[in-house]
């Protein structure tokens, strides 16, 4: 086994992490970072609960090698509380929808959702379902998951325009 | 872990390495032998090397190679991609959205977003799936594969490049650097479709692309390209010549869509069926000759009774 030091900022935080040079980002989050939030499902890029962001963009952590994250930016569940106690409105609206009944998927969800709205703060329905294809659940049917990330994407809405009028 | 031992979904033992230059990757893969293999965004290649299925001990990361990073258009020179570039970066290009919307069409439904977010062009050429979505578009649009290698360089252009299910034309150390496409004529057009029973996260049953350049309203010159229906993405010469010297008539559109019928070999599989697949690769080519003629400003005539429906 061979073994390498990543350095990467980890929500927002510079991290170096000694990983096994083939281990997958999923891993080096879940096993060295300690970072357990980020789920496997299935390993092979079809089921989206490993999603995070990586340098700002959605990737599936299994299908990156940690090695390559040398220097990036990487963004998982853990870093999408605006503050301690504090979730974000995703999170929230998760909560209010009850879009979640087991959660396995829910982490690659939030992170997927974020990064739509980080790029379309007002997307359709059907904007939203294509963009979450990647990500599968097994319980919920979807509905109550697209209606929290509409109803998330509103409250975001609602509080830019009254901050900006402020 | 909690669904399996520690290692047991591992990757097999490998190297990492990221290359800087055209050179230093040569080097590495030169070095690393024929299980060492060039990584850009990973979505098969990891997958194939974690399932076993490719014997890897070296990756040799190619992204950080200026050359697989680039993305530029000329009007005169045509478009040059980057072969790591991911789908993302590519379809949010404006030049490439405005000249090139076969090539959006394709590479918009490459896995879902996330996929996107990290598959490139060069891969999904270097993957050589029969039913690869960017390679039936990259064929009409006369795109060519610039490859390097310990020998040097050399250009292949598209429809040559694979040569069956899993495999192409490079050679021991050679890897693809970028994809060429000459810039498009004007009064042309070009279209890409596939047949999937879900828009998205789904390996086409059938895909194929036209492209057409008219003079004087007849079709001067004509590229058709079906895949999933044979061991390679092909260009179907007969097609392009049903249309190539004429108007678009009702009678051309339907030879060519039967000359891709009868040049589809598809086999039967969980995706779909030899009778199916041939049907789709003469609908798939209909169809898109009817958008690659809206898209130079040509309304192809419809036969009575509508086309698409009737068989």
């Amino acid at each position: 086994m061979s073994r390498l030091i990543v350095s990467a900022r980890i929500n927002g935080e510079a991290r170096e992490l000694l990983v096994d040079e083939r281990d997958s980002l999923l891993d080096a989050l879940r096993e060295r970072a300690g970072l357990t939030g980020t789920k496997e499902g299935c390993n092979n890029g079809n089921c989206g609960a490993c999603s995070v962001l990586l340098d700002g963009r959605l990737v599936n952590s299994c299908l990156v090698m940690a090695a390559e994250v040398e220097g990036s930016d990487v963004t998982t569940v853990e870093g999408l509380e605006l503050g301690p106690q504090q979730l974000h409105p995703l999170q929230s609206a998760f909560l209010e929808e009850a879009a979640l009944q087991c959660g396995i998927c829910t982490p690659g969800f939030l992170v997927s959702a974020k990064a739509l709205l980080d790029t379309n703060p007002d997307p359709t329905e059907h904007e939203v379902r294509f963009w979450l294809a990647g990500n599968l659940c097994r319980c919920t049917g979807y509905d109550k998951i697209i209606r929290a990330v509409m109803g998330a994407a509103e409250t975001m809405r609602n509080t830019a325009s009254s901050s900006e009028g402020a | 872990m909690l669904l399996c031992a520690a290692g047991e979904t591992n990757l097999q033992a490998l190297k990492y390495a990221r290359a800087s230059s055209i050179d230093e990757a040569i080097e590495l893969l030169r070095e690393g032998g024929p299980a060492a293999r060039v990584l850009a965004g990973g979505t098969d290649v990891i997958v194939a090397a974690r399932e076993r299925r490719l014997d890897v001990d070296l990756f040799v990361d190619v992204k950080h190679v200026p050359e697989t990073a680039e993305l530029s258009f000329d009007a005169t020179d045509g478009l040059t991609v980057g072969a790591a570039l991911p789908c993302y970066r590519i379809y949010g290009d404006d030049d490439v959205r405005t000249h090139y919307p076969a090539l959006v069409e394709a590479i918009s439904v490459i896995g879902g977003t996330v996929v996107q977010g990290r598959a490139s062009l060069g891969g999904n050429l270097c993957n050589s799936s029969p039913a690869a979505d960017s390679i039936p578009a990259m064929i009409v649009l006369d795109a060519s594969a610039n490859i390097v290698g310990p020998s040097g360089e050399r250009s292949v252009p598209v429809d040559e490049f694979c040569t069956g299910p899993g495999q192409n034309v490079l050679g021991a150390g050679e890897f693809v650097i970028s994809i060429q496409f000459p810039a498009p004529s004007s009064a042309s057009g070009a279209a890409w479709q596939r047949f999937t029973p879900r828009n998205e996260m789904d390996i086409a049953v059938a895909n194929a692309a036209t492209s057409l350049q008219f003079v004087g309203g007849a079709v001067a010159s004509a590229r058709i390209a079906i895949g999933a229906v044979g061991p390679r993405p092909l260009l179907v010469e007969p097609a392009a010549a049903a249309l190539a010297g004429g108007p678009l008539t009702v009678d051309s559109i339907a030879a060519a869509a039967a000359a891709s019928r009868a040049a589809a070999t598809p086999i039967d599989d969980m995706r779909g069926s030899i009778k199916q697949r041939r049907h789709l690769a003469g609908l798939l080519t209909e169809r898109t000759i009817r958008d690659a003629a809206a898209r130079a400003g040509v309304t192809a005539p419809e036969a009575p009774g509508t086309s698409e429906v009737r068989r």
